[in-house]
């Protein structure tokens, strides 16, 4: 397993694509900390920056990624390996070289000019969403055979993480608001990475206030340590199922 | 060492393979033989483990392959088209090769130098022609002297003095004891190298017979009139 990801790995850093989106991270990053007085500011600035560049890049990346190595692909397949082994290397290249992306691009400033809770909780937000999104591009590409419908199902589901979701709970806000949702609303966010990660991180930023009574709600089950883990648990669940569910359909896939 | 039982296979509507049985023995030098789309390369994917049968079970010295994927270093598969990762040149294909079967294997460098890839170590795959492909996929097929050899269509693409030192290898590796399995359908070329003769036509095996029993069976000498006989037959 260790040998494949070699492969992988250097494969990706000789793509070059992921060493442009470092120095992109990083020249944004540096300019949103040296743009605004107010650290602060910065901070929200590159918020915006994790929740939808992060996941766009990690999620067209590794599906056109996956659909590019397809001979490679076929090549380990007729070897002496076992498929999970070949799949899970895939994915241990792409969500580690993008991570790494992430952390040096973003992680660097962040830590110069912020190093305290709200830029740690920052950065491993940023990784874990790297990470995520990674597992859910690997399932829409082991599930599509053709390659354009795989990197458009990629598209979709970013627009849906990122902007349709919250459409949808507005709706749902606005059509319910007779009745007191805020609590059902601890337990939706849950269904989406992204909102985790930004709520994760204003809690950090104590700019709850803003967020009306959902946010104080919010601030009582996020704030307490019992919160933050069980929002942990939840990512890593975003992780691992898709992940799992790829690599139940890869072992089955035919080349 | 090779026992295939009642496998079937469909590509949504098509059914690739039907109902195939077959079994393959130490010592004998297969030819899988049809019409275009008669089933012969997924017969070939199944047994290597790349397309996964419906139903049917497929063993490898007595092991079930679904569940001893180790049995793939006792092979060398040469694809009909091979497909190479474009960014790697053959010398990385080459040495990532041998890393992942590791150490323990013999190499068989003999394709190697006959067809000169020393010289194109350092070409990219994607620059190169359909011939030299199928230069380094046989090169691959070879190197680590498995004891099953899957060729499929080995000759397509190369030119006649390849394909000559192509055979020459196969006549050899078969002389040594090794099973080999061809499929193609120019039949003229297997003439001389075969033992045994699988014949397949819409997904179904029709016949798996000696080749002396069916040259005396259809009274032809040479093989593609023998399957020719045998076609019209039916």
């Amino acid at each position: 397993m260790k040998k494949i990801i070699k492969y992988v790995m250097t494969d990706i850093l000789r793509n070059r694509i992921v060493l442009i989106y470092t120095v992109f991270l990083f020249i944004t990053s540096l300019s949103m900390f040296s743009l605004e007085d107010n650290v602060n500011k910065g901070l929200l600035s590159l918020l915006n920056i994790i929740l939808i560049i992060v996941p766009l890049v990690s999620i067209i990346f590794s599906t056109i990624y996956v659909y590019n190595s397809a001979e490679f692909i076929e090549l380990l397949v007729s070897q002496p390996l076992r498929r999970k082994s070949i799949w899970l290397s895939l994915f241990t290249g792409l969500a580690s070289s993008l991570a790494l992306a992430f952390l040096v691009g973003t992680g660097i400033p962040v830590l110069i000019y912020q190093a305290n809770n709200i830029g740690f909780m920052m950065i491993a937000m940023g990784i874990l969403l790297s990470i995520i999104f990674v597992a859910i591009a690997m399932l829409a590409a082991v599930k599509m055979r053709d390659k354009a419908k795989g990197i458009g199902a990629a598209i979709l589901l970013w627009l849906y993480f990122t902007l349709l979701f919250d459409g949808l709970v507005l709706f749902l806000l606005f059509q319910f608001a007779d009745y007191p949702l805020e609590k059902p609303m601890v337990g939706v966010t849950a269904l989406n990475p992204v909102d985790l990660g930004r709520i994760l991180i204003l809690l950090q930023m104590d700019v709850s206030a803003m967020m009306g009574y959902t946010g104080a709600v919010f601030k009582d089950f996020f704030g307490t340590y019992t919160g933050v883990m069980v929002s942990f648990v939840a990512m890593f669940m975003w992780i691992l199922f898709p992940l799992w569910s790829s690599t139940r359909k890869f072992n089955r896939k035919d080349l | 060492m090779i026992i295939a039982t009642n496998v079937t296979k469909s590509f949504g509507k098509l059914k690739a393979l039907d109902d195939v049985s077959v079994t393959c023995n130490k010592g004998e030098c297969i030819a899988l033989v049809g019409p275009n789309g008669s089933g012969k390369t997924t017969l070939v994917k199944t047994i290597l483990g790349m397309v996964v049968q419906d139903s049917g079970f497929i063993t490898f010295n007595g092991n079930n392959i679904l569940h001893h994927w180790k049995y793939r270093d006792q092979i060398g598969y040469m694809p009909q088209t091979g497909r190479y990762p474009d960014n790697m040149t053959i010398g990385h294909v080459i040495d990532m090769m041998k890393d992942i079967r590791g150490k323990e294997a013999i190499l068989d460098e003999e394709l190697f130098a006959s067809f000169d890839l020393q010289s194109l170590l350092n070409k990219r795959m994607r620059t190169l022609s359909g011939g030299t492909r199928q230069k380094v996929s046989a090169t691959l097929a070879f190197l680590f002297s498995p004891a099953v050899l899957i060729l499929d269509e080995p000759t397509a693409g190369l030119d006649p003095v390849a394909s000559e030192i192509l055979k020459e290898k196969i006549r050899k590796e078969k002389k040594k004891g090794k099973l080999v399995l061809i499929t193609s359908h120019i039949l003229s070329e297997l003439d001389d190298l075969v033992t045994q003769v699988i014949y397949m036509q819409d997904g179904k095996m029709l016949f798996h017979k000696n080749i002396d029993e069916l040259r005396s069976e259809t009274g032809e000498e040479k093989l593609n009139r023998a399957i020719a006989h045998f076609m019209t037959k039916n």
